[in-house]
Parts: structure tokens; C-alpha cells; sequence
């Protein structure tokens, strides 16, 4: 198995780290011939969401990553890559890969003094996940009834999936706890076979 | 600072490698910066080289101009204070700015101590020349590192001495068996525990960017090359001939700083860069302040 990880601007070795220690090969992606290598899966980091859309569009990236989304390939997102494939922000369409059918809200928790630590359940996945929020967004609301809410905190819907695509405003890959990549690298396993 | 607002502090700065943080001082720079790309934005009401050119005393900028900037833009907003002065720095986390640069660019408000930067919620990037400045800083509540390159000046030299003299430092640490860390730590006048972290893990506890001197995409993609993780450009955009199409080239620089080819084209027809001054020829030097 070989996991694309998206390297224009973040913290994509942090998921590196974490999917290297599970045994996975992964391998960057900053421009246009990395993309075109094989893969099984894409893991779109944490970042300032705002950069990594201007950086996508002026390396010609956006609509061959999107094409693959739509085409099957599995994807997870945290934080700025929740934002990236969520096909609307506030309700409003936005600008960045639009493959999700969830309505985000960024920087929902205020500035940097917002940014909080929490202990959650992740249906199905674990009962106490630890999860970081960095000036995160969360997600208002599904669009369609394919997309599965699986957390909440506080009232917030904080982790999403629809069929191959998996997305939490949190960052899993900051803490030792690793139950949502080895959730993702099954989910990969199954469509695979 | 709680343990957990520490952890989250050295964690924004982590989600900011890679990219490229500017100076700006108007809400339309801002704007222009966010839209070509730009990680964050450091508010001051003049960039690094007007501060050198207008000389006199330099302070925290007005917080209604701050403000102004937080408005105007999504991603994180940054703002100095000078060294060691505390009520500034209480001044920013007031306005709940996303990150504080304590400044050798302004003048120092201490001559001897830093601010107790444990004291604090918000987070503090803060200056190093070397390895014990750096751990100096970290100690003291610091959750970002960035070099000390002259600021205003266009010229790339110090910043590039600094991260090459704290690579080589690091290396030497890793190098050690560990009962020389001890001798080590006194050395470099810094904390054992810190110390010792480093000779285990090959790098600084926290996030370590490139500053001062950064004018260009080459000059970008230099400092990411000697290990810097993300890189901040003040004067260097803003008075330039073109900053809108400056700023992005800087910033696609930044994600792709091995690619030559790529780094040629980027460097085209971005007009004139600023014209910048020897480290020869300037009377003060900034990264001398606060140590």
C-alpha cells in the first residue's frame, strides 16, 4: 500500500510519521509528477486552508486530485483538509477540491486563544479519542444523506465520512493515538479488495 | 501557560511550516498577501526597512491598525512587541492577536530579560542566532524559533549564518554520548532537559522558520534547503516592483525548493527586488539585541 500525502504547506510529516509507524509507504506531493506516481490513498494535512487552495490552483493540481476523489480514490482530511473537500462554507459554495457534501464553518472557534483539547467518541472508531482543535472549523451541517456524522463535541459535528472520503476538523495525526488512520488504512484495504 | 495551552501553541506553529509569513501594513496588504498565498501575516505599521530608515524609537504598532489587518483577513495574524517589554505583549494577547514576535526589530524595552513568556495564553515566536539563544528562548515560553537575519535589509547573509551555525550545533549535540550533555548545557548556557532533547531527537522542540534578509524566491528556497521549515519575508515583498506576483513565487517557492527548473521559471519577470543594503554598510545590527 502507498499513501499520497499532500505536501504543499502544513503539517504533512506529522501524518507521514504516524502512517510510516503503522507500516505504510507514503510519498509527497508538491507538485504535478509527484501526483501522477500510484497510489492507494491521499491524505490531505493540516494547514492554513486559504494557502494550500492558491497553492493547488497554480500548480495545476485542483482538478486532477478532485477527478480522483470523484473517481474513488480514498481520501482523509484534517483540519484544512476538511475545509478543502467540503463542497460549502456558511451555507455558500466555495473555491478548493468541493467533493464532500458538508457546509463548513473555518476558524469557528475564534483565534488562536480558541484553540482547545478535548476527549471524544468517534462512532465505531474509538470511544475516548484524544483530539487537538488549532483554530479549527467544524462542520454546520450535512448536504446529503450519504454523509455519516461521526463525532460530535459540544454540539459540533467535528468528524464526517461519505463512502470513501473521511474528514475531521481535529488533528489526529498530533497525538499517539492512532485509531483513525488504522480506521482509514482498512477502510483502503476494503475498498481495495 | 497550562501544559495544554504550551502543546497547542507549539501545534499552531507547526501547522504554519511550509509556508510563508509576511510583513504587512495595511489591511490591502494583508488581503494581497493572503491571496497569494501567504500562511499568516506580521501587522507593523512599517516594514523592517522604513524602521531602519526612519531611526528614532520603534514600538508596538497602533491595535486599531491591528485590528484593522485581523479584519481583513482568515489566516492567522502575528504583531511584535519589543523585548522584555510585558504590558505590550499583554497589550496583543488583549486584542487576541494569533501569535506575538518578541522583536529585536523594535527597539528592546530590556536590556537583560526577555518576557516570561510562561505567562502567557497566546504564543511567542522569538529570535536565535544560534542554539543557546534558541533554547534560551524556549525555556523562557517561546513556541516558535525563527533566525535573526538583518531585518530591512534585503541582504540573506545573517540568516543564513544563523541557520547553518544552529544546524552545525544540533548535529554536534546528536553527536555526544550523553554524559558530555551536562558540559554541553553549560556551554551553551540553556537548560539540560532541553539539551538533552535535542541530542535525542536531532531538532528543536519547536518549529524553527527562516527570517531577515529573505528577498527572493532563490533566496526562500536557500533557506528551506539549510533546514529552515517555513520562512518569513518582511521588507522584502512591499518594496519590491511587484508584490502581488513577488509574494506568490515566494510562496511556490517555499513548497517546492529542491525543483531548479521550477525555481527558474518563478524567478522570471518578477521586476525589480528591493534594493537592499550590505550588512557592511548598515550602523546598526539588529540581531545584537537581546541575546
Amino acid at each position: 500500500m502507498r499513501v499520497a500525502v499532500l505536501a504543499l504547506q502544513g503539517a504533512f510529516i506529522e501524518h507521514e510519521q504516524v502512517l510510516q509507524k503503522l507500516g505504510v509507504e507514503t510519498f509527497e506531493v508538491r507538485q504535478l509528477q509527484d501526483w501522477q506516481q500510484p497510489k492507494d490513498a491521499l491524505i490531505i494535512p493540516g494547514g492554513e486552508s486559504t494557502t494550500q487552495v492558491h497553492l493547488l490552483n497554480s500548480l495545476g493540481l485542483l482538478h486532477p486530485i478532485r477527478q480522483a476523489i470523484l473517481e474513488g480514490l480514498p481520501v482523509f482530511g484534517t483540519c484544512a483538509g476538511l475545509i478543502l473537500l467540503a463542497k460549502q462554507e456558511d451555507g455558500h459554495p466555495r473555491e478548493g477540491l468541493c467533493t464532500m457534501d458538508i457546509d463548513v464553518c473555518r476558524n469557528a472557534y475564534g483565534r488562536q486563544l480558541g484553540s482547545f483539547q478535548a476527549t471524544g467518541e468517534v462512532a465505531g472508531i474509538a470511544d475516548k479519542l484524544p483530539m487537538t482543535f488549532i483554530r479549527a472549523p467544524y462542520v454546520h451541517r450535512a448536504l446529503s444523506p450519504e454523509v455519516e456524522i461521526l463525532s460530535e463535541v459540544d454540539g459540533r459535528i467535528v468528524a464526517v465520512r461519505q463512502g470513501h472520503q473521511l474528514a475531521t476538523a481535529f488533528h489526529p495525526e498530533l497525538t499517539t493515538d492512532h485509531h483513525l488512520h488504522q480506521y482509514f488504512i482498512q477502510q483502503i484495504n476494503r475498498l481495495s479488495a | 501557560m497550562k501544559e495544554d495551552r504550551q502543546a497547542l501553541n507549539r501545534q499552531l506553529a507547526q501547522m504554519l511550516k511550509g509556508g510563508v509569513i509576511m510583513d504587512v501594513t495595511t489591511p490591502e496588504q494583508a488581503r494581497i498577501a493572503e491571496e497569494a498565498g501567504a500562511c499568516a501575516v506580521m501587522a507593523l505599521e512599517r516594514i523592517p526597512a522604513d524602521i531602519r530608515a526612519a531611526g528614532g524609537v520603534s514600538r508596538m504598532s497602533d491595535p486599531k491598525m491591528i485590528r484593522g489587518i485581523q479584519e481583513a483577513v482568515s489566516i492567522p495574524v502575528m504583531a511584535k512587541c519589543r523585548i522584555g517589554h510585558i504590558a505590550e505583549a499583554q497589550i496583543l494577547q488583549a486584542i487576541e492577536i494569533d501569535y506575538i514576535d518578541e522583536s529585536e526589530v523594535l527597539s528592546p524595552a530590556d536590556n537583560i530579560y526577555h518576557i516570561d513568556k510562561t505567562k502567557f495564553d497566546v504564543p511567542f515566536v522569538c529570535g536565535a542566532k544560534n542554539l543557546g539563544e534558541a533554547l534560551r528562548r524556549i525555556a523562557e515560553g517561546a513556541t516558535m524559533i525563527r533566525t535573526k537575519g538583518e531585518p530591512g535589509t534585503g541582504d540573506v547573509v545573517q540568516a543564513v549564518s544563523h541557520m547553518r551555525l544552529m544546524q552545525s550545533e544540533i548535529r554536534r549535540l546528536v553527536s555526544m554520548s550523553e554524559d558530555e550533555l551536562f558540559e554541553a548545557a553549560k556551554q551553551l548556557q540553556a537548560p539540560y532537559e532541553l539539551v538533552k532533547y535535542v541530542h535525542e531527537n536531532g531538532k528543536l522542540p519547536v518549529v524553527n522558520f527562516a527570517a531577515g534578509g529573505v528577498a527572493t524566491p532563490a533566496d526562500a528556497a536557500l533557506m528551506m534547503q539549510l533546514g529552515a521549515e517555513g520562512v518569513f519575508v518582511g521588507s522584502g515583498i512591499f518594496k519590491s516592483g511587484n508584490p502581488q506576483k513577488r509574494a506568490a513565487a515566494i510562496v511556490q517557492a517555499v513548497t517546492n525548493y529542491q525543483d531548479a527548473k521550477l525555481l527558474a521559471e518563478l524567478s522570471e519577470d518578477l521586476g525589480e527586488a528591493m534594493v537592499g543594503i550590505n550588512e557592511q554598510e548598515i550602523e546598526l545590527l539588529m540581531a545584537e539585541r537581546g541575546k
